[in-house]
């Protein structure tokens, strides 16, 4: 099933989707050299975002969020592709410079989706596709 | 968003691979924000200096081959350029920083290395349209100045400062610069780190919404940077507004409505934050953001009869710091630790102090995450008192 949204960083990728409906803050929340979720507060805390399709509402907290998602492409900790309920300057800019595809703005809810399902984000077309 | 035909070309990687990525960087900006097109900016002020802050992420920086298209400068780095052995940064650190320093130099990026760019001939004029990182400076220009930036991040001022354009939104507009919430300030002021802790407080209150200041005093060209740093600190909004009584003190007060959202701020609310007394092993830290000629020189007066029983930084643009050499020497000359290009918050070499002191709230908030150390807030008009006489 295909779902159109916006295209916010160009790219395409699949891969198992991990959910969360909370904003998520790259610096402090995600540890850049694991990939790991270490914001004990969070819902996903523990989890490895690593070559997943994290599906999350946006980011938060301070703008060198944007330097860490290119610090996890680096290291190889970031996830494949990202989906947004709506994009935030720190995580749209993030996934830009890390090269990371991201989608936002869907014509359906995102949160909606099982952790685990396969998503393909084309952030060039700005579409998603559910399998 | 709206893009022209060379806009689209830039996009397109037509004008390479560096500038397409800065134009991606405009457009999902523009987009998100739903700005209608991009406007030419006049100067740009891009953060992510330090090593400490920006790590291996300058790679990034390292990666671009474009030169920046309008005046651009550089926040303060993670030591200072000539004296950092000193000051007890590593080796290894100052190679990495060098890296850091060189790879915005190559984009054409001015290395001044200092919050206060405004200070040493950077200002920009009223209603000119920029594009600046740094939370204090953006502040300070928005509200003091009359300039217009939003408050930009460090990738994003960088790629405004590349294509020489930022997308027209936020505080860009008129109606985007209207305050929301009036404080009523029933105490008087009387030194900087007052007007900082008013900043501390009124940033976690207002949070996104633009404060209106009314004071009982008026407050100088420090006091005001003070309150701009602090409130950058605590809050997310980019300017304020303030007037005395019926009089504007910032350039836009009187142009706006006032909100009709009060908050009462008492005596009490201030007091609190210098009732701390000096611990033995405390150094006293002056500069943040970046001191001006008025604060080196009153640093001077205060500092001239008493003998320092701390250890006392001053960090200062090198800039400024060429320009008031008689200051300076002074300042040396007492005892005092002058450090250009950096300052206790973005530099290693400030995390092996266990305590420290200064009149700055924004560096009184960053401190402990940044530096490990216990921070406290003083009046400058009391530091007489750490010291013996």
């Amino acid at each position: 099933m295909r779902i159109k949204g916006r295209a916010i960083s160009k790219g395409i990728a699949s891969g198992e989707a991990l959910v969360t409906d909370e904003r998520i803050s790259f610096l402090g929340g995600v540890d850049p050299k694991s990939g790991v979720v270490i914001d004990k507060e969070h819902p996903i805390f523990g989890e490895c975002v690593r070559g997943k399709v994290l599906v999350f509402p946006g980011g938060k907290g301070s703008t060198v969020g944007s330097y860490v998602l290119y610090l996890m492409k680096k290291y190889g900790t970031a996830p494949k592709a990202m989906v947004n309920v709506r994009s935030d300057v720190i995580v749209a800019v993030g996934a830009i410079i890390a090269e990371i595809p991201l989608v936002d703005s869907l014509e359906k809810d995102p949160l909606k989706i099982r952790i685990g399902q396969t998503v393909l984000v084309n952030g060039t077309e700005g579409y998603i596709e559910l399998s | 968003m709206y893009l022209t035909k060379e806009e689209e070309r830039i996009y397109d990687g037509e004008a390479g691979e560096s500038l397409r990525k800065a134009m991606e960087i405009l457009v999902a900006l523009g987009d998100i924000n739903e700005a209608p097109h991009l406007i030419p900016i006049k100067s740009a002020h891009v953060s992510g200096a330090s090593y400490k802050t920006i790590g291996d992420a300058y790679e990034f920086v390292e990666s671009l081959d474009a030169r920046v298209k309008v005046q651009t400068t550089l926040n303060p780095i993670g030591m200072d350029k000539e004296r950092w052995r000193e000051l007890g940064v590593s080796k290894e650190f100052a190679l990495k920083q060098m890296k850091v320093l060189k790879a915005y130099e190559k984009l054409g990026v001015l290395p001044e290395c200092t919050c206060t760019p405004y200070l040493i001939g950077y200002a920009p004029e009223r209603g000119e349209h920029i594009s600046w990182a740094e939370s204090s400076a953006v502040i300070y220009v928005n509200s003091v100045l009359g300039a217009r930036t939003n408050l930009e991040g460090a990738p994003s001022a960088l790629a405004a400062a590349l294509v020489g354009k930022t997308p027209l939104y936020g505080l860009h507009l008129d109606e985007e610069r209207a305050p929301s919430i009036l404080f009523d300030v029933e105490c008087e002021l009387s030194d900087a780190a007052e007007y900082g802790a008013l900043g501390y407080l009124v940033g976690k209150i207002a949070d996104d919404n633009i404060p209106f200041f009314k004071l009982k005093t008026m407050p100088n060209a420090d006091d005001l940077k003070a309150l701009s740093a602090a409130l950058g600190a605590t809050g997310s909004v980019g300017m304020f507004h303030a007037v005395k009584g019926e009089k504007g003190i910032t350039p836009e007060a009187l142009s706006y409505e006032k909100p009709s959202e009060v908050v009462e701020i008492e005596k009490k609310d201030i007091k609190e934050f210098f009732d701390a007394s000096i611990p033995e092993d405390a150094v006293l830290a002056f500069g943040c953001p970046h001191c001006s000629t008025q604060e080196l020189r009153e640093l001077c007066r205060l500092l001239r009869s008493v003998k320092s029983k701390h250890e006392v930084f001053v960090f200062v643009a090198r800039r400024l710091a060429e320009r008031e050499n008689a200051a300076i020497k002074e300042l040396k000359r007492l005892g005092v630790r002058v450090v250009c290009d950096t300052c206790m918050v973005v530099s290693p070499a400030f995390e092996r102090f266990s305590c420290i002191a200064t009149n700055s709230a924004k560096a009184f908030r960053y401190v402990p995450s940044m530096c490990g150390a216990k921070a406290l807030l003083v009046k400058t008009s009391n530091i007489s008192r750490c010291f013996e006489i």
